[in-house]
């Protein structure tokens, strides 16, 4: 647009302060430069003026920048060399060159926001005028076609109904993070396709996510697409697991990823809709869709989605410092996992007694008699954690106890052994063994304040570097 | 156009916009066949014959009729011929 020269005010009539200058609009108009009036809301303001415009579509006042009326601004040879917004007398006798212009209205008086900041217009403003960055392909649907309806036809859902991912609800979902629409964060398996911020948007719009959830989104795939998380074997396998999204550190709190009561359940947005949206990414930009690349005998339901937040304690280390990054870092951990197991001790007292419960529960990941096969996650609740924390026990040395509890004689769990075909192999006889590899036990907090129960989430039968590795990643933005 | 019908592709672009056809099956060999006539006049003569030369080649060939021609199939119709066949033919003019 090329901006005429001379004085451009901008204005509504809804606006009182825009009502106070309208008077004046008359005397500039009689001065020596030419004067535009832009009027966002109603023909009659300032009418009879020759430069008077109504700014119906609100394309002039986007293209300008506005964002208060009134606005002032002067334009010499085609080019903004002073603006200025509400009333500020000396402002406008500076800028008009009129030393007396509204000399007996009072010096200062605060505008409003322009109608092109109006709820829902800004984006609709941006896809009709603006560079919007977006680049995926459209997709018209037929007037009779039911936009849900639509979504579930082109495979494009997990089973659910989706969000149907319009531009408007995606600039809104972009507005989630600086980053660049067409940034490549990576390529996404099996199709190993690359993905950009802008298809995580649609996905994450898709999944229910808000905008404030979109960085730890991308920090989600970001942290799948990790060569030594392994999500192509995730997806490809016969066996159980999924993606599982940890999220901790105070990004988890300020936008609601649920830590507490029902933290591993449905009826959280945040929890639901990160960890869904980490999947549709997978199946849509990824190609990983069930029955084709994705061959799982049974599956778990934690494949729609599986997200929650560490309650994190200032008496136990969360789970993102025992990896290395700092307290107030908000991270996101992907763990290859499968379903939940609840663990139901009410009578430890002690945390000897609890730990021992742990290990005999944990030795049943994948099968009793098998051992450095899959990690695990172990989630403490507050009950059982403040058995722990009263006895002064750390979780790394609840940690140390499971390690010493798990780690036992390979002949009792040898293939043949007790009747069960299934066990390790002979080669391991006379042997101790570890139930778990080193590093594949994760501990963390989570869960509502009453029950005295825990839960184990079983990794990959696959886990360690012929896997996946749990991958932490930090959120940035 | 109405800006809520159109939406931003998901994917990675790799298949086209418009939806494919089913796969056709490389032989009716062991497959069965239903021949749904909707109620409209004389759909019968044809489909009446097409289950005969597919009889004839030895295809199984289920008979199915809609209520009306005017409405789409009963739910449980349309469930009943998609549990018992893999293919279907209907004639939609008179």
């Amino acid at each position: 647009m090329t901006l005429p020269d001379g004085l451009i005010v901008v204005a509504k009539r809804e606006c009182p302060t825009c009502t106070l200058v309208e008077p004046l609009l008359r005397q500039l108009a009689q001065g020596a430069e030419p004067l535009t009036v832009i009027v966002q809301d109603d023909p009659a303001f300032a009418a009879g003026l020759p430069g008077a415009v109504f700014d119906e579509t609100l394309e002039r006042s986007f293209r300008l920048g506005v964002e208060f009326v009134p606005t002032l601004i002067r334009v010499s040879g085609g080019r903004e060399v002073a603006r200025t917004h509400g009333w500020h007398r000396d402002d406008w006798q500076q800028i008009s060159g009129l030393p007396d212009l509204g000399a007996t209205l009072p010096a200062l008086r605060p505008g409003c926001a322009s109608k092109t900041l109006d709820p829902g217009v800004a984006e609709d403003l941006q896809l009709r005028f603006g560079n919007t960055g977006l680049s995926a392909r459209t997709v018209e649907l037929g007037d009779a076609e039911d936009p849900i309806e639509a979504c579930f036809d082109r495979g494009w859902t997990d089973g659910l109904p989706v969000v149907p991912p319009t531009p408007v609800r995606v600039l809104r979902m972009l507005a989630g993070t600086p980053r660049r629409p067409d940034e490549v964060i990576g390529r996404v398996p099996p199709d190993l396709a690359p993905c950009t911020v802008e298809k995580v948007a649609i996905n994450a719009v898709m999944a229910g996510c808000k905008p404030e959830y979109l960085p730890l989104v991308l920090a989600a795939v970001e942290a799948a697409l990790v060569d030594e998380f392994g999500m192509h074997g995730i997806l490809c396998t016969t066996m159980f697991a999924g993606p599982l999204v940890i999220v901790n550190g105070p990004m988890a709190r300020r936008v609601g990823v649920n830590s507490g009561v029902n933290a591993l359940g449905q009826g959280h947005r945040a929890n639901a809709s990160i960890g869904r949206a980490l999947q549709l990414v997978i199946r849509n930009v990824g190609g990983g869709r069930p029955g084709e690349v994705d061959r799982a005998t049974l599956g778990t339901p934690g494949k729609y989605t599986f997200c929650f937040a560490e309650a994190e304690d200032s008496a136990w280390e969360p789970l993102h410092v025992q990896r290395g990054f700092a307290r107030d870092a908000s991270t996101v951990t992907l763990f290859a996992g499968e379903g939940v197991q609840g663990v139901v001790d009410q009578k430890s007292r002690t945390p000897e007694s609890l730990a021992r419960t742990f290990a005999a529960c944990l030795r049943a990941v994948d099968h009793p008699k098998l051992a450095m096969a899959g990690d695990a996650v172990l989630v403490v609740s507050p009950d059982h954690g403040r058995v722990f924390l009263e006895a002064g026990w750390s979780k790394a040395r609840l940690l140390d106890e499971l390690t010493r509890l798990l780690t036992g004689p390979a002949d009792a769990l040898l293939a043949g052994v007790g009747g069960i075909a299934e066990g390790l192999p002979p080669a391991l006889a006379g042997q101790q063994v570890p139930k778990f590899r080193p590093g594949g036990l994760l501990i963390v907090r989570a869960g509502g304040g009453a029950g005295l129960f825990s839960a184990i989430i079983a990794g990959w039968a696959a886990s360690g570097p012929v896997g996946s590795i749990p991958v932490t990643k930090e959120i940035t933005a | 156009m109405n800006p809520s019908l159109v939406l931003l592709d998901p994917t990675s672009e790799r298949t086209p916009v418009a939806r494919a056809l089913a796969l056709r099956p490389p032989s009716l060999q062991g497959l069965a066949v239903a021949v749904l006539d909707i109620s409209k006049a004389r759909g019968n003569v044809f489909l009446d014959r097409v289950a005969e030369l597919l009889a004839a080649q030895g295809v199984t060939v289920n008979r199915y009729r809609k209520p009306t021609f005017t409405r789409p199939a009963p739910t449980a119709l349309a469930q009943q011929i998609a549990a018992e066949n893999q293919l279907v033919i209907e004639g939609l003019a008179d």
